[in-house]
């Protein structure tokens, strides 16, 4: 289907949610608002002209400091059957950083929000096991975010097992000197 | 003055520190120089690929290079090893796991830093990698490159040897009272949290 016709059926079934859509190289994307997100992805997973039965992938990108719904969650979907492709993104603020899960609609949405919490730390509610995914269980802060530190040094928010293993390191570094 | 079979014979020496006596299959020299022979002549590197160092790694045990002939033999396991070949970047949350091999390695034990991650955290100047495993680890050898060619890991391996060479047989290294991961209640921090939470649900 053309994806300019599934924007179209899109807008009519949530005239509400929608906010704006692009178009470049017959690449298009979605923005609308997070409230109605399960809704909105459950309609384009189940109605059968439509059929976008994969989550090729789940991500998140940070505008501080360009606009305030901080976060866009973006999902991409594609369509096995009809080889359609089309991106929605879900505007998250910082206060109340949270979205529904849709790990119900496709499973592969479990690691990737896990993951999408480690990195940004939005929660996904309704999520079966929401841990981080890559980072220690125990690691400060959420490393993808625009105010995180850039380099290595993170003073007060470095991983407390290896802030104790350099302190061990300082032992056998004043033996040698 | 040795008596051998009827015959008197003396000690020669052939090189310094070591005299070999003819006729009878036998060599006279120190402990340190016979075990430190020993130990650069059958250095068992304990595999620590991570990155792309690996495959160079891999490259240099493989037959081209050939590392048997070194005597190197890649152990799977730190219990049977002698030197570790940290080949590629650390990140912080491998770090635990490699004190944790590290201490299970028999003493006397070497590190080789393998690449500019190992050795610095070359480019990766980031939030997840340790800046050289020099801040975890006593390194011995470190070879640049990104990655080093094999050539520049039989070097780094050479310059081991001969700083084995130089050792004394009773040099004390890394003691173990410094170890970390060993003594204190740090050992599988995450897995012991984890346990915890089990046996509460």
């Amino acid at each position: 289907m053309n994806p300019l016709e599934i924007l179209k059926r899109i807008k009519d079934n949530f005239p509400e949610e929608v906010l704006w859509f692009r178009c470049f190289r017959e690449e298009c994307d979605i923005t609308v608002k997070k409230e109605r997100i399960r809704d909105i992805l459950a309609y384009l997973k189940n109605t059968p002209s439509l059929e976008f039965d994969y989550l090729i992938d789940l991500t998140a990108v940070d505008y501080l400091g360009f606009r305030e719904p901080r976060f866009d969650v973006i999902y991409h979907l594609m369509s096995i059957k009809y080889k359609h492709r089309l991106r929605v993104k879900a505007q998250v603020r910082q206060r109340e950083c949270s979205i529904s899960s849709v790990v119900d609609l496709w499973k592969t949405a479990d690691w990737f929000e896990r993951e999408c919490f480690d990195m940004f730390g939005i929660e996904f509610k309704g999520h079966p096991n929401l841990r981080r995914i890559l980072m220690p269980e125990d690691w400060n802060g959420f490393p993808l975010r625009k105010d995180y530190p850039v380099y290595s040094e993170l003073k007060d928010k470095e991983w407390q097992t290896y802030k104790e293993l350099k302190e061990a390191a300082k032992g056998w570094r004043e033996d040698a000197s | 003055m040795i008596r051998i079979l009827g015959n008197i014979t003396e000690p020669i020496e052939v090189e310094k520190g070591l005299k070999i006596v003819p006729g009878a299959n036998t060599i006279i020299t120190t402990i340190d120089k016979i075990a430190s022979w020993g130990r650069r002549s059958s250095l068992w590197p304990l595999t620590f690929g991570l990155a792309c160092c690996a495959i160079e790694m891999m490259a240099t045990g493989a037959s081209h290079y050939d590392l048997d002939r070194l005597g190197i033999i890649f152990r799977a396991t730190p219990r049977q090893s002698d030197v570790m070949i940290v080949a590629g970047t650390v990140t912080k949350k491998m770090a635990p796991v490699l004190i944790n091999l590290y201490h299970q390695m028999a003493e006397p034990r070497y590190v080789i830093a393998m690449g500019s991650c190992a050795c610095s955290g070359g480019i990766f100047n980031t939030y997840s990698t340790v800046q050289g495993v020099d801040e975890i680890l006593p390194v011995d050898v470190y070879i640049p490159g990104c990655p080093p060619r094999p050539e520049t890991l039989i070097e780094g391996i050479l310059k081991l040897q001969e700083k084995i060479k130089n050792e004394p047989y009773t040099k004390e290294r890394c003691l173990s009272g410094v170890c970390l991961i060993d003594k204190s209640d740090l050992k599988g921090r995450d897995e012991s949290l984890r346990d915890i939470e089990e046996n509460k649900g």
